[in-house]
C-alpha cells in the first residue's frame, strides 16, 4: 500500500527534503483508522509531493513487530531525513506530529 | 511431571501448578507457580530476579517439556545469553531447538514522540507471535516496568498492562513478571495490583557487611505455602533455595554406636562411643585439644571406610593435616582416598544462612557419615547469638534427619562451667564433652568430662586428657587428700605410691622371716621336751621293771624257802 511515491524535482532554491514514512497499524481499530486519516492529512498539507508513506498492518506481518521493535501502536516511523523518529498515537496532536517529523510550522 | 495438584485428597479441582525446577522452590510453593497465571517476582536491583526467571524457563523447557518465551526489557538477548552461560545454559542452542525464544524489547524515550491515543498492541502481537512460534507454555516479562520509563501516558500503560495479564491468562501460559522494588510498595509501579495470584519477594540484605539473599512468598492465592523468609544461594549451579526449617522432631533414632576414635573416651561412654546420628559438642578453652578430638573422630570415621566432611572455620586444611600428623593421625591419606573432605572458609565469607545453605548443599552432595564443624564459636562474628542458635538448630535437625553424626567444637572463653553458654547449643546436642584446663603446681593440664550423653551410661569422672605422639588418651586422675592431681603431680604421686609398695613389701618380708625364726625356735623346744619326756618315761619304766624283778625274785625266794622248809621235813 504505497501512496504518492513520485519524487519532486529540483525546482526550488532550497534543496528538497524527501520524507520516508512508514505507518504501522493494527487492522481497522479506532486508533488505526484515525491515525491513517491524520497522517495522510498532515502529509498532504505540509509535505505535498515530497514524501512516501507506507501503511503496514502489523497483524498481517507479525514478524515485523519484533524486527521493528514495535510496542505501542499506531506507530509512524520517519526513517528519512535523519534523525530517525518514532511517533506513536493516533496523530491527533498535529503540533507534536510536526515537531516529531521535524517540520517547522512557521511558514 | 508437568503439573502437580496441591490438594488431591479432597478430590476437588485444585490449583494446577507449574514446577519451577529451582532447587527448593517447588517445596516451599508445594509444587511450583500457579499454572497459566501470572506470578510477580519483585526485589531490588541485583537480587536475582532475572536469574530466577531464566531458570524457570530453562528448567521448564528441558525438564518439563514446556518451551518458554523470554521478553527482556532491559538486557539485550546477546547479553542475557552470555550472562547465563556461566550457569551452563546454552540459550543460543535452545533457541535453535525452539525451546526458548528471546525477544529484546527496546524502548528509547528520546526517539519517541507521543501524538495521541495509542495502545500496546505491538507488544501483544510480538508476544503472541513468539508464543505461537515455539508453542510456549511459559512466558517471562523481565522488568515490564521499563514501559513506564519509556512511555509517558501512564493511564494507557496501566490499562494495557491489565489487559495484557488477562490476555496471558486466556492464553493459559504461566507467566513470570519481574518488578523493581519500590518504596513502601512491592514494586515501583504497583504491579502487584494487577498480578494478584502469586507474589514472590526477593531480598538482598546486608548486615554487618555480610550479605544474605532471602526469598519470601508474599502471597499465593489458592494454595498453602511456606511463609518464612527462606535464604537462597546463587552459585555455579544456579539458584538453590533450601527450606531449612525445624518444624518437626520426627527423625529416627539409631541405637547403633560410632566410635569416637579415642578408646578411653569410648569407655567413658558406656564402652562403645556415641550414638550414630547424634550431635556432639566438644567445648573448652583455647588450646585444650578440641580440634585434636575432632580430627581423631574424623580419622576414625575414615578408617572405618566412611565419609566425613570437615568444615573448618579457623584453620586451613593443610594446617589441620600437619597438626594432626604431629599426634600420629594421618588425615592426608583419607583426603587422597576421597573419604575426607575439607571445607575451609572464614565465617565472614558469607552470612550465616549462606553458611547453612552451603553446608547443607555439600552434605547432600557428599553424603558423609560424620560431619565436623570446627568451631561454631566463630560463626558468632557474623550473627547474633540467637541467630547462630537458630542456624545450629536447623543444622542439627537437618543432619539428624539425614542420620549424620555431627561433632561441633566450641571455644568457651571463661572457664566457669555453670556460665557456659556455648551459643546455647549445649541443650540441643546429645552429647557434650568438656575439655578444661586444670592449673596446678605451675602447670596446665587438660581434664575431660562427659557433661552429658543422652541415652547411655557414662562416666561422671574427670579424666586427664593426654595428647602424645601416639594420639589421644585419657588417664585416670589421682584423687588424693589434696584433691585432683594431674600431670606431673599425678606422676609424682604415682611414684610415691610405688615407693610405698616397695617399703611395704620389705616390711612384710621381714615379719615373715621373724615368724620363721620363732617357728624354728619353738620347734626346737618341742624337740627337747620330747627328749625329756622320753627319758622320763624310761626312768619310770626302769623302776617299774625293777619292781617287777624284785617282786619276782621275792616270790621265787619265798617259794624256795617254803620248799626248803617242806623238803627238810620230808628228807
Amino acid at each position: 500500500m504505497s501512496d504518492n511515491t513520485d519524487i519532486t524535482p529540483f525546482n526550488e532554491d532550497e534543496e528538497v527534503i524527501h520524507y520516508e514514512l512508514r505507518l504501522f497499524i493494527t487492522g481497522a481499530s479506532f486508533n488505526s483508522r484515525r491515525a491513517v486519516v491524520n497522517v495522510k492529512e498532515i502529509c498532504e498539507t505540509y509535505l505535498k509531493d515530497r514524501y512516501s508513506l507506507e501503511i503496514i498492518d502489523v497483524y498481517q506481518q507479525k514478524t515485523l513487530a519484533e524486527k521493528e521493535q514495535i510496542i505501542a501502536l499506531p506507530l509512524l516511523i520517519k526513517s528519512l531525513p535523519l534523525p530517525a523518529r518514532r511517533l506513536i498515537g493516533d496523530m491527533s496532536d498535529t503540533e507534536k506530529v510536526l515537531k516529531g517529523l521535524g517540520i517547522s510550522i512557521g511558514t | 511431571m508437568k503439573t502437580t495438584s496441591s490438594d488431591s485428597i479432597t478430590g476437588l479441582p485444585a490449583l494446577q501448578k507449574a514446577r519451577t525446577g529451582i532447587k527448593g522452590l517447588d517445596e516451599i510453593t508445594l509444587g511450583g507457580f500457579p499454572q497459566g497465571r501470572p506470578t510477580l517476582i519483585c526485589g531490588s536491583a541485583g537480587c536475582g530476579k532475572t536469574l530466577f526467571s531464566i531458570e524457570f524457563l530453562v528448567h521448564g523447557a528441558l525438564q518439563f517439556g514446556e518451551p518458554g518465551v523470554f521478553v527482556a526489557f532491559e538486557e539485550k538477548s546477546e547479553e542475557l545469553t552470555i550472562n547465563v552461560a556461566s550457569l551452563g545454559f546454552d540459550l543460543n542452542q535452545m533457541q535453535k531447538d525452539k525451546l526458548i525464544k528471546l525477544d529484546h524489547v527496546h524502548i528509547e524515550r528520546s526517539e519517541i514522540e507521543e501524538t495521541g491515543e495509542y495502545d500496546l498492541d505491538g507488544l501483544f502481537i510480538r508476544l503472541g507471535h513468539a508464543i505461537d512460534s515455539i508453542g510456549a507454555k511459559r512466558v517471562v516479562l523481565d522488568t515490564i516496568e521499563s514501559l513506564f520509563s519509556g512511555l509517558n501516558n501512564e493511564a494507557i500503560i496501566r490499562a494495557e498492562l491489565r489487559r495484557l495479564f488477562e490476555w496471558l491468562k486466556d492464553r493459559n501460559v504461566t507467566t513470570i513478571i519481574t518488578g523493581e522494588r519500590g518504596e513502601g510498595l512491592l514494586t515501583r509501579q504497583g504491579l502487584e495490583e494487577y498480578v494478584s495470584d502469586c507474589v514472590i519477594l526477593l531480598d538482598h540484605r546486608v548486615a554487618n557487611k555480610i550479605s544474605t539473599r532471602l526469598l519470601r512468598i508474599v502471597k499465593y492465592r489458592g494454595s498453602v505455602h511456606g511463609t518464612n523468609e527462606y535464604p537462597f544461594l546463587i552459585d555455579e549451579d544456579g539458584i538453590s533455595v533450601l527450606p531449612v526449617t525445624s518444624l518437626t522432631l520426627s527423625h529416627d533414632a539409631s541405637s547403633k554406636r560410632i566410635s569416637s576414635g579415642i578408646p578411653a573416651l569410648n569407655k567413658m561412654l558406656g564402652g562403645e562411643g556415641f550414638f550414630e546420628g547424634s550431635s556432639i559438642l566438644v567445648s573448652g578453652t583455647a588450646g585444650t585439644g578440641k580440634t585434636s578430638i575432632a580430627g581423631s573422630f574424623a580419622n576414625e570415621t575414615c578408617l572405618n571406610g566412611d565419609r566425613c566432611i570437615y568444615f573448618a572455620f579457623e584453620e586451613s586444611p593443610k594446617q589441620i593435616v600437619r597438626n594432626m600428623r604431629s599426634i600420629g593421625i594421618d588425615l592426608q591419606s583419607h583426603i587422597d582416598n576421597n573419604l575426607l573432605k575439607f571445607h575451609a572458609s572464614r565465617p565472614t565469607l558469607n552470612g550465616l544462612e549462606m553458611h547453612l545453605l552451603s553446608i547443607n548443599k555439600m552434605i547432600t552432595q557428599f553424603k558423609p557419615k560424620t560431619v565436623i564443624v570446627d568451631p561454631i564459636t566463630n560463626l558468632i562474628t557474623v550473627g547474633s547469638v540467637s541467630e547462630v542458635k537458630s542456624v545450629l538448630i536447623r543444622l542439627i535437625d537437618f543432619l539428624q534427619a539425614e542420620g549424620t553424626t555431627v561433632l561441633f567444637t566450641a571455644l568457651s572463653l571463661n572457664d566457669n562451667i555453670s556460665e557456659q553458654t556455648d551459643e546455647s547449643v549445649s541443650s540441643l546436642v546429645d552429647a557434650w564433652l568438656l575439655v578444661r584446663d586444670i592449673e596446678m603446681n605451675g602447670e596446665r593440664n587438660r581434664g575431660l568430662y562427659v557433661m552429658k550423653s543422652r541415652g547411655m551410661k557414662h562416666s561422671n569422672q574427670v579424666r586427664e586428657f593426654v595428647i602424645s605422639d601416639n594420639g589421644l588418651d585419657l588417664v585416670d586422675v589421682f584423687l588424693g587428700p589434696e584433691g585432683v592431681l594431674t600431670g606431673s603431680a599425678r606422676e609424682a604421686q604415682q611414684l610415691l605410691e610405688q615407693t610405698g609398695v616397695v617399703l611395704r613389701d620389705h616390711a612384710v618380708s621381714r615379719k615373715d622371716r621373724e615368724i620363721e625364726r620363732k617357728k624354728m625356735v619353738l620347734e626346737a623346744k618341742i624337740e627337747s621336751l620330747k627328749e625329756e619326756f622320753a627319758s622320763l618315761q624310761e626312768e619310770l619304766n626302769k623302776t617299774f621293771i625293777e619292781e617287777e624283778l624284785k617282786k619276782e625274785v621275792f616270790e621265787k625266794n619265798r617259794h624256795e624257802l617254803s620248799q626248803i622248809r617242806d623238803g627238810k621235813k620230808r628228807d
